[in-house]
Order: structure tokens, then C-alpha cells, then sequence
């Protein structure tokens, strides 16, 4: 198996290209924009022209299924040369009239970032305004796409919201959660866990309803749901706090954030995909609540194991490739390697600096050599990468579509963000020992599905 | 949920019967209104797109392009090259120091990579703000590699999609006439402004052939570069989605002296009108021209017509709603609707222009509400005030519908059932057939009661 690997594709990166085709990566507003929308009341405002909002809308529709609305400044061509500030303050004013928001989420664009708009200031000018109006919180973010993925626009926006709103507050003796780009079903799970272990636990963001919501009388112009700005005001007088994911720079991390300005301890902890990690989230949670895991979680877990003997078979030593946001990749790839799994390569379209020890870490003890660790690649690149290690499965959001079921015929799990080719991307569950359970299922008969198919006889038992 | 109307946007709306029309439009969108609208970049991307020989190159940073990435089903009969998402992803250095270095690296090395028959170089926003020159870049790389290599001038921030229109008309009047137009019958168009989503030019495409008239270029849906070459050899330009194209058809008017019709081929009435023009226009050169285009025309109706009734006889009497890209698009649904019974309660685009709604207008019955660049909140108030069965339109009000517990259509660049030609009216009547027949929505809670309402009534 290792021979197959050749020795310089696992090392060296691949050539740099100046091009890029077909990005395995987003631009950082959209990751802020998805971010803001997990917080109670608050309408995302991108501070641009037009069409990067109506593009996100687009894309994050698409994946979600729900509205979502983002506003934007609208810059037209004069606005980008003698500033955006005037704009930025009608749109704000506009969004108050339409919304009512209790939050507004800005965020700049490459234009605004590049014609040096100073949006603190501009908002400061607007409160000073409109002194005598109602004005909402205001939370504002920097992320200029030439310099990070989406991934970075998501931990930005959160960080954004607990330097700009936390404040002193008194021990609660609640916890917090920084959940991460996961999906809603994740989060509904997460909420659940920690209502298991009775602990009272602010997650930001949580987009779990507001996201993906039930049908209502009425069409609700900012969804219900999500992480109430009093809740994120208090962030500072917890006990702890718990963030999903290693791959956040340190600068971003929110719970390092928190542990610095308010003292309240930082966990941070791989994200918790497959039984490993999952455990020592589970640990964390037994150690901030003072209790055994609960028995539902134990059975799920036992559950879980029960499933790795009863398909280790048809699994070990497939190989496959991982692809997506750092901190998912890492989750995924622990999970796959203790399944018996081989990734042979794990890319992604970041440039986290604490990816490639990340994937080393879990693969360690696992697997007899580590993957092709690539970061800041495109498809272009994953796919001449990886098409001599002739990969059994692969591993990530839909758009490997292409170079898995068309191009390869293998199977695509499809898991993360965006899902745009099936229903159910909210639905998706990646972590804890049951999300462990439920992409086992899906990856095992894939697999078996695919042997089935291409079987010249056809059986009817395994 | 407060159903208001922004002051500075109650001119955009208009209700027939109230007063004479006066409606405002092709206006910059409000800043915090959340537009349904995109950018100039996004109309020229939709325009030049189905070129699939040639290799698109979003000069920008990634998220431009990453949204663009094969998100129409412009389908090609050949190369694939359009499906691809090509971008120079600037960096911060580049926004710092230009980007045209970047620029012409990236495209000499696609260029080797993937040997196209020509390159668009798309500008967005913020190369208009560093102001890159493309146009230098460009000329230099077709120098060297010998095939055109064509700037876009579609920064995001310069208009709205109409610009980008132009600017993708510009580009590409720039191939026109620089191919042998030797062979070219005397009876030959050119399709301009079909995309080719779900294979609709093909469809369309088949009829002229049967009608003995000879199709020059497809632009642009299943284009290619050698075919707009020598798009000015043909005798007419047949102009659907008027919008996005008329403006080639205009240059090329001038300086070939080459006439166009309007065209739509949507729905029974506007699709057998666009080849009975077309025949018309051919009827002296080839005088057996009309009789093979009746002919044609009245053997799809035919097929067409019964199958149809079925689903006339459910739908009789349903609510419709229309918020779509173009106004010329909406003409035809509005007539579609009819041909199935149904009563279109609102109509909008992102872009018409004032003739444009005004025709609208006069098409509508009494009460229907007509909007230009409309966003969700107005969207949901109209639907419910009007209490509609069906919305058409795209991704993006697709939600706004679903959650009102109404029924959709996509009618929009992504669909992937082809709607054109009298299959096409097949195709839409049964999804809206299927949409607006479901079961589902006794189920939603804004109209869970109604249901349970009429169906005791019953
Ligand atoms: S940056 Fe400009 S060109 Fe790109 S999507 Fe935004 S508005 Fe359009
Ligand atoms: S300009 Fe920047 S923010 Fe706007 S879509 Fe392009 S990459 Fe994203």
C-alpha cells in the first residue's frame, strides 16, 4: 500500500501554480456572513456592492435551503471612489426600517477593504447620528478575501462578536461552545449532549434553527433562534470554554480570546468526529459538569464500537481522499484511519498552519505512514495529486462531484459545506459517537453499494 | 411579519388599474434593501459563459469566481472548458502591487495547459480599483499565443447586470467577423441570447433545421469561438432574452447590415411566433418555407395540445406568481400561465425597462402588481396578499415561497429540465403540475386551515 504512495507526492507539495481552478475554498465574507446568521435577531450586512451579497445569498441558499438574507451597501461606481460611508449608514438605516434586528453583522469586502473605508469610524458617525434613534448592536468584522478563506471570515466574525459585545460578568458557572463550521443538526446535537450533563452551555454561533427552521404560519423576516446577544454578554463569566476545531489562528481563536480578556479557561480540542475525539470531548464535559458520561452517551458509544467490529472488513484498507475546511478534515480523517480506513491524501484550500500536524497527530499509531497533507490547493491540484493513488472513496463537500462519481466512478460522501447537489445538508450529522455512526453507515454501504453494482453475478447477502 | 414597502422604492411598484402606469426602474440598487440583484460582473459571466471552447478567467480574488463555479446548466455538445472556474485569487500582495503579473502568468499557463480557442478575462471590482490593465495584458498574450484573448470590462460595482450585458456584447462583438463566412446559406440565423440550459438550444435549434434554415452560430448557449467568427455570414439575428444580447444584435445590424427579430420561445403562442417570423422573413428566397415551418408547428401542437388538457383540468383557476431575471421572460410565462388557466397575480424582473413593464402592464388583467428589482420581504407580502398558488423564479426566492407553503418553479439559469420549444411547455406544465398539486401543502401551517376549511366545505 505505501509503495503505491509515491514517496515524493506525500512529501513535497504540489507544484505552485499561479492559476486556480476550481477553489476548495470560499471567499472570508461568506464564513462571517454564515457566522452572524447563528446569532438571535441579526441581519448580516456585507459593506460592498451588490453583488457579493446576492452571490453568498446565493450560495449559502443553496447549500441551507432556507432564506437568508444578507444586506449589502450596494456601492456603485462613485461610491468606490469617494468612499463607502454614506451608503454603509442608508443601508444601515434601511435594514433598522425593514428588520428591526437586534444585531447588525458587517462585515467589509475586498472593495471596501481595498478603497480603505474605515468602518469603525463611519459606524461611530452613525451612532453619533442617529443618537436619538433605537439603534441596535452593532458588530463589525474585517475580511478582505485576498487574505483568507471562509474559514477565517467564520472564526473572524465570531471573535468579532466576543471582543465587541462581551463584557464583565459575574461567574454563572455555565459553560461555552464554539462549535465551528458544523452543520445544524450538529449543534442541535451538541445542545443536546450538554442537556444530558445538565450543563448550562452558550454555543456560538448557533445557526442550528435559524438556519434550518421549521415551517411557520408566517414567513419571518430573521428567523427565530439562535445565540441571544444577552448570552454572548455574558460569555465572560463562565467556567470554561470549549472550541471545536484546532485550526483557528491563535489570533482568531475566541476561546483563547476569552481565557485572556475574562480569565475563563480554554479547551481546544480536535473536532469531534469518530470515537477518539469524541471521547475527550465527552471528558471535558464530565470535568466541567462533575459527572459520568451519561448512559445514553456511554450506549452510543458502545454502539459505535459494535459498528467498527461489524464492518471493519469492508473498510479496512480502503483508500480515500479528504477534502474541505481544515478543522473538519482533521475530524474526519481521526475518524477514518480508526475505521480501518487508509487516507492516502488529505487536502484543503486553507493555509491553517496547524493543519499538517493535526492530520500527523491523529493518523499516529494508526496508520503505517501519514497522508499527503496538502494545504491551500485547489480540484485542479487534488486531482492530479491524487489520481495515481487511485483512491476507493472520497471523503467531502459536493463539489468533488466531478472528480469522484464522473471522472473516478467512486463513491462521494458527501459531508460539510456547501452540499448543493442533495437534500439534507442540515440534516448531516458529523460529530459525536452517534454523527461517527450515522457516516459509517453511509461510507460502508457506499462501499458495498459500489461493489454491488459492479458485481458481474449480483448477491443478496454480504 | 410588517409587510411595508420602503419610501424610496414606491415607485418601483405598480398595481394595474391604479392610475396610469408609471413605474421606475433600471436604478441602482438600495443600499440594505436586499436586492435579489448580482453585479455587472455576474451578467457578463452569464452571457459569455456557455462559450465552451474558450477559457473563462475571473481576474479577481476567489469568491467571484467560486460562486460562478458551473452554476448554469449551459450544456455543450463538445468542449467543456466553461464548466471550469478559473481565477487569478489575487492576494494581498497583488491588491498591493497589481495584479497584472499574476494576471499574465495565469493566463499563459492555462492557455498552455488547456490550448483554447480564445480567452475572457473577466475584471471584477476591485482590478477596476487597482486598476490593472487588462486590456495591455490581454494584447500581449494573444500576441504570443496567437489566439484572442479578450478583457471583460465587468467590475461589480459599475451598474447593475445590464452593464455587464454590454460589456459581455462587447467582448464578443470583438470575434464577430474575423471568420470565412464561405458556405453559409442564404437561408441562415443566428440564435442569440439561448443558453442552452438543459439542451433548450438543441431543441430549438432541431426546428429550424426541419424548417430548412440553416443555423449559424448559437450565441451563446453550446457556443464556440470559430462559430461567432463567422456569425456575421448569416441573414438574420433571432433575439430571445433581449436583454442580455440585443445589444450584438444592434452592432451587428450596423455594421453588417444583418436585421433581427425579437424572439421567445417559451410557451405555444411566442414559440410558434418565432419561427412563423423567421419563416416569414425567409418566404421570398425560399419559397417552400412556410409550408414546412406549418407543417412543423402544427405537429407538435397537436401532440401537445391533448397532453396539456390533463393538466389544464387541476390547475383551472390557480394563482400564479412571477419574479424572474428579464422582463421579456415574463411575457411568456404570463402566457404560459393562461394556457393552463391559471391567473397571474404578480409579475417582476431585476431589469426591465420602462417599455418593457409598460408592455407588461398592458398584458395584465386589473389587480395584477408589477415590481422591478424586488427583495424577499415585498416578495412575501405580495404572496400573501394575493394568496398565490405558484411563484416562479430562482434559488434564491425559492425559500421565500416554501416557506409560505407555496409552490415553485425554477425558472432561472439553473434549471435542468429544458422549458423552451413545445416540449418545454410540456415540461413546465407538469412542474407546475407537480408543484402546485402536491399534497405537502395542506400540511403548512399557513395554509393547513384553509385546506381543512374548503375541504369540509366540500
Ligand atoms: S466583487 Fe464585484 S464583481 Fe465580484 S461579485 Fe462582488 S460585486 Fe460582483
Ligand atoms: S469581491 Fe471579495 S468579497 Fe466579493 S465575492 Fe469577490 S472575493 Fe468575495
Amino acid at each position: 500500500m505505501l509503495n503505491q504512495v509515491k514517496e515524493n507526492k506525500m512529501r513535497g507539495g504540489p507544484d505552485p501554480y499561479i492559476s486556480t481552478t476550481n477553489a476548495c475554498k470560499l471567499c472570508t465574507p461568506l464564513g462571517a456572513c454564515i457566522a452572524f446568521k447563528g446569532v438571535e435577531g441579526c441581519v448580516p450586512f456585507l459593506h460592498g456592492s451588490q453583488g457579493c451579497a446576492t452571490y453568498m445569498r446565493r450560495y449559502i441558499i443553496s447549500h441551507y435551503r432556507e432564506p437568508v438574507d444578507i444586506a449589502s451597501s450596494s456601492l456603485g461606481e462613485n461610491d468606490a471612489i469617494y468612499g463607502g460611508g454614506p451608503n454603509l449608514m442608508q443601508g444601515l438605516l434601511n435594514v433598522m426600517d425593514k428588520y428591526q434586528p437586534g444585531l447588525m453583522g458587517v462585515a467589509s469586502t475586498c472593495l471596501t477593504e481595498t478603497i480603505g473605508d474605515d468602518m469603525p469610524m463611519i459606524v461611530r458617525q452613525f451612532r453619533k447620528e442617529f443618537e436619538n434613534m433605537d439603534i441596535p448592536e452593532i458588530v463589525m468584522v474585517s475580511t478582505p478575501s485576498y487574505s483568507g478563506t471562509h474559514m477565517q471570515g467564520f472564526h473572524a466574525a465570531v471573535h468579532a462578536l466576543v471582543t465587541q459585545l462581551v463584557k464583565k460578568s459575574a461567574d454563572h458557572g455555565g459553560i461555552n461552545i464554539f462549535p465551528g463550521l458544523v452543520s445544524p443538526e450538529d449543534i442541535r446535537y451538541v445542545k443536546q449532549i450538554c442537556c444530558d450533563y445538565e450543563l448550562d452551555a452558550v454555543i456560538l454561533p448557533d445557526f442550528s434553527e435559524t438556519l434550518d427552521g421549521a415551517i411557520k404560519e408566517d414567513l419571518e423576516m430573521i428567523p427565530s433562534g439562535g445565540t441571544p446577544v444577552s448570552s454572548i454578554k455574558s460569555m465572560g463569566g463562565a467556567k470554561m470554554s470549549i472550541e471545536l476545531g484546532l485550526c483557528a489562528d491563535q489570533k482568531l481563536s475566541s476561546s483563547i480570546c476569552l481565557e485572556k480578556e475574562h480569565n475563563v479557561p480554554a479547551h481546544r480540542v480536535l473536532m469531534p468526529v469518530g470515537l477518539r475525539a469524541t471521547d475527550k470531548f465527552m471528558d471535558i464535559l464530565s470535568q466541567a459538569s462533575g459527572k459520568d458520561m451519561p448512559r445514553n452517551h456511554e450506549l452510543e458509544r458502545g454502539r459505535l464500537i459494535d459498528a467498527y467490529v461489524d464492518s471493519h472488513k469492508y473498510i479496512f484498507g480502503k483508500k480515500c481522499v479528504v477534502y474541505g475546511e481544515e478543522d473538519l478534515v482533521a475530524g474526519l480523517t481521526s475518524f477514518l484511519v480508526e475505521m480501518g480506513a487508509h487516507p492516502v491524501m488529505v487536502a484543503t484550500g486553507g493555509k491553517s498552519k496547524v493543519f499538517e500536524q493535526s492530520i500527523k497527530e491523529v493518523c499516529q499509531g494508526m496508520l503505517s505512514y501519514s497522508p499527503a497533507t496538502l494545504s491551500g490547493v485547489d480540484f485542479y491540484q487534488i486531482v492530479e495529486q491524487a489520481e495515481e493513488l487511485k483512491p476507493d472513496f472520497i471523503v467531502g463537500n459536493s463539489k468533488g462531484y466531478r472528480i469522484a462519481a464522473r471522472k473516478w466512478n467512486i463513491p462521494l460522501i458527501r459531508v460539510g459545506f456547501p452540499v448543493h447537489d442533495r437534500v439534507g445538508a442540515s440534516r448531516i450529522r458529523h460529530i459525536g459517537y452517534s454523527g461517527a455512526h450515522e457516516l459509517l453507515i453511509r461510507i460502508v454501504n457506499s462501499l458495498l453499494d459500489k461493489k454491488q453494482t459492479d458485481s458481474g453475478v449480483g448477491y443478496g447477502y454480504m | 411579519m410588517e409587510a411595508r414597502i420602503l419610501e424610496s422604492r414606491k415607485k418601483q411598484v405598480y398595481e394595474k388599474g391604479q392610475a396610469p402606469f408609471e413605474l421606475e426602474c433600471n436604478k441602482n440598487s438600495l443600499a440594505g434593501a436586499v436586492s435579489q440583484r448580482a453585479c455587472v460582473f455576474c451578467g457578463s459571466r452569464v452571457v459569455l459563459y456557455p462559450i465552451a471552447d474558450a477559457l473563462h478567467l475571473v481576474h479577481g480574488p476567489v469568491g467571484c469566481a467560486a460562486y460562478t463555479w458551473d452554476i448554469r446548466g449551459a450544456l455543450s455538445s463538445g468542449p467543456e472548458l466553461h464548466r471550469l472556474s478559473f481565477t487569478t485569487d489575487l492576494q494581498e500582495k497583488d491588491i498591493i502591487f497589481g495584479g497584472e503579473k499574476k494576471l499574465y502568468q495565469a493566463l499563459m499557463e492555462l492557455i498552455d495547459r488547456h490550448s483554447p480557442k480564445a480567452a475572457f478575462v473577466y475584471s471584477t471590482c476591485i482590478v477596476g480599483i487597482i486598476g490593472d490593465d487588462l486590456q495591455s495584458v490581454c494584447k500581449k498574450v494573444a500576441d504570443l499565443k496567437g489566439i484572442p484573448v479578450i478583457p471583460v470590462q465587468s467590475e461589480g460595482f459599475k451598474g447593475n447586470k445590464r452593464a455587464g450585458y454590454s460589456a459581455a456584447c462587447n467582448a464578443m462583438f470583438t470575434l464577430v467577423g474575423s471568420g470565412d463566412t464561405a458556405g453559409i446559406s442564404p437561408v441562415s440565423v443566428n440564435i442569440l441570447g439561448d443558453f442552452n440550459l438543459a439542451g433548450e438550444t438543441w431543441i430549438i435549434k432541431n426546428y429550424y433545421r426541419q424548417m430548412g434554415v440553416e443555423v449559424v452560430a448559437c450565441i451563446t448557449g453550446d457556443g464556440r469561438v470559430d462559430e461567432l467568427k463567422r456569425c456575421h455570414g448569416a441573414a438574420l439575428n433571432l433575439v430571445q432574452c433581449s436583454g442580455a444580447t440585443i445589444e450584438l444584435a444592434k452592432m451587428m445590424k450596423e455594421k453588417y447590415s444583418i436585421p433581427f427579430k425579437r424572439v421567445s420561445y417559451f410557451g405555444i403562442e411566442d414559440m410558434s411566433r418565432a419561427l412563423y417570423d423567421t419563416a416569414e422573413f425567409f418566404k421570398d428566397i425560399d419559397p417552400d418555407v412556410m409550408k414546412r415551418t406549418t407543417e412543423l408547428v402544427r405537429g407538435e401542437i397537436k401532440v401537445l395540445q391533448p397532453a396539456l388538457k390533463q393538466y389544464r383540468q387541476d390547475l383551472e383557476g390557480k394563482k400564479a406568481a412571477i419574479y424572474v431575471g428579464g422582463a421579456f421572460k415574463a411575457f411568456s410565462l404570463i402566457k404560459c400561465f393562461r394556457h393552463l388557466g391559471m391567473k397571474v397575480e404578480l409579475v417582476g424582473s431585476q431589469t426591465g425597462t420602462e417599455e418593457e413593464y409598460q408592455e407588461m402592464a398592458e398584458m395584465c388583467d386589473p389587480g395584477t402588481v408589477i415590481v422591478d428589482d424586488s427583495n424577499p420581504a415585498e416578495l412575501a407580502h405580495f404572496i400573501k396578499e394575493k394568496d398565490v398558488d405558484i411563484f416562479v423564479g430562482g434559488v434564491k426566492e425559492r425559500p421565500i415561497a416554501y416557506k409560505l407553503g407555496v409552490g415553485f418553479c425554477d425558472h432561472n439559469h439553473e434549471r435542468k429540465e429544458a422549458l423552451e420549444g413545445y416540449i418545454g411547455m410540456l415540461n413546465f406544465a407538469k412542474e407546475v403540475h407537480s408543484t402546485v398539486m402536491s399534497p405537502v401543502w395542506q400540511f403548512t401551517p399557513r395554509r393547513a386551515e384553509k385546506h381543512a376549511q374548503s375541504s369540509k366545505g366540500e
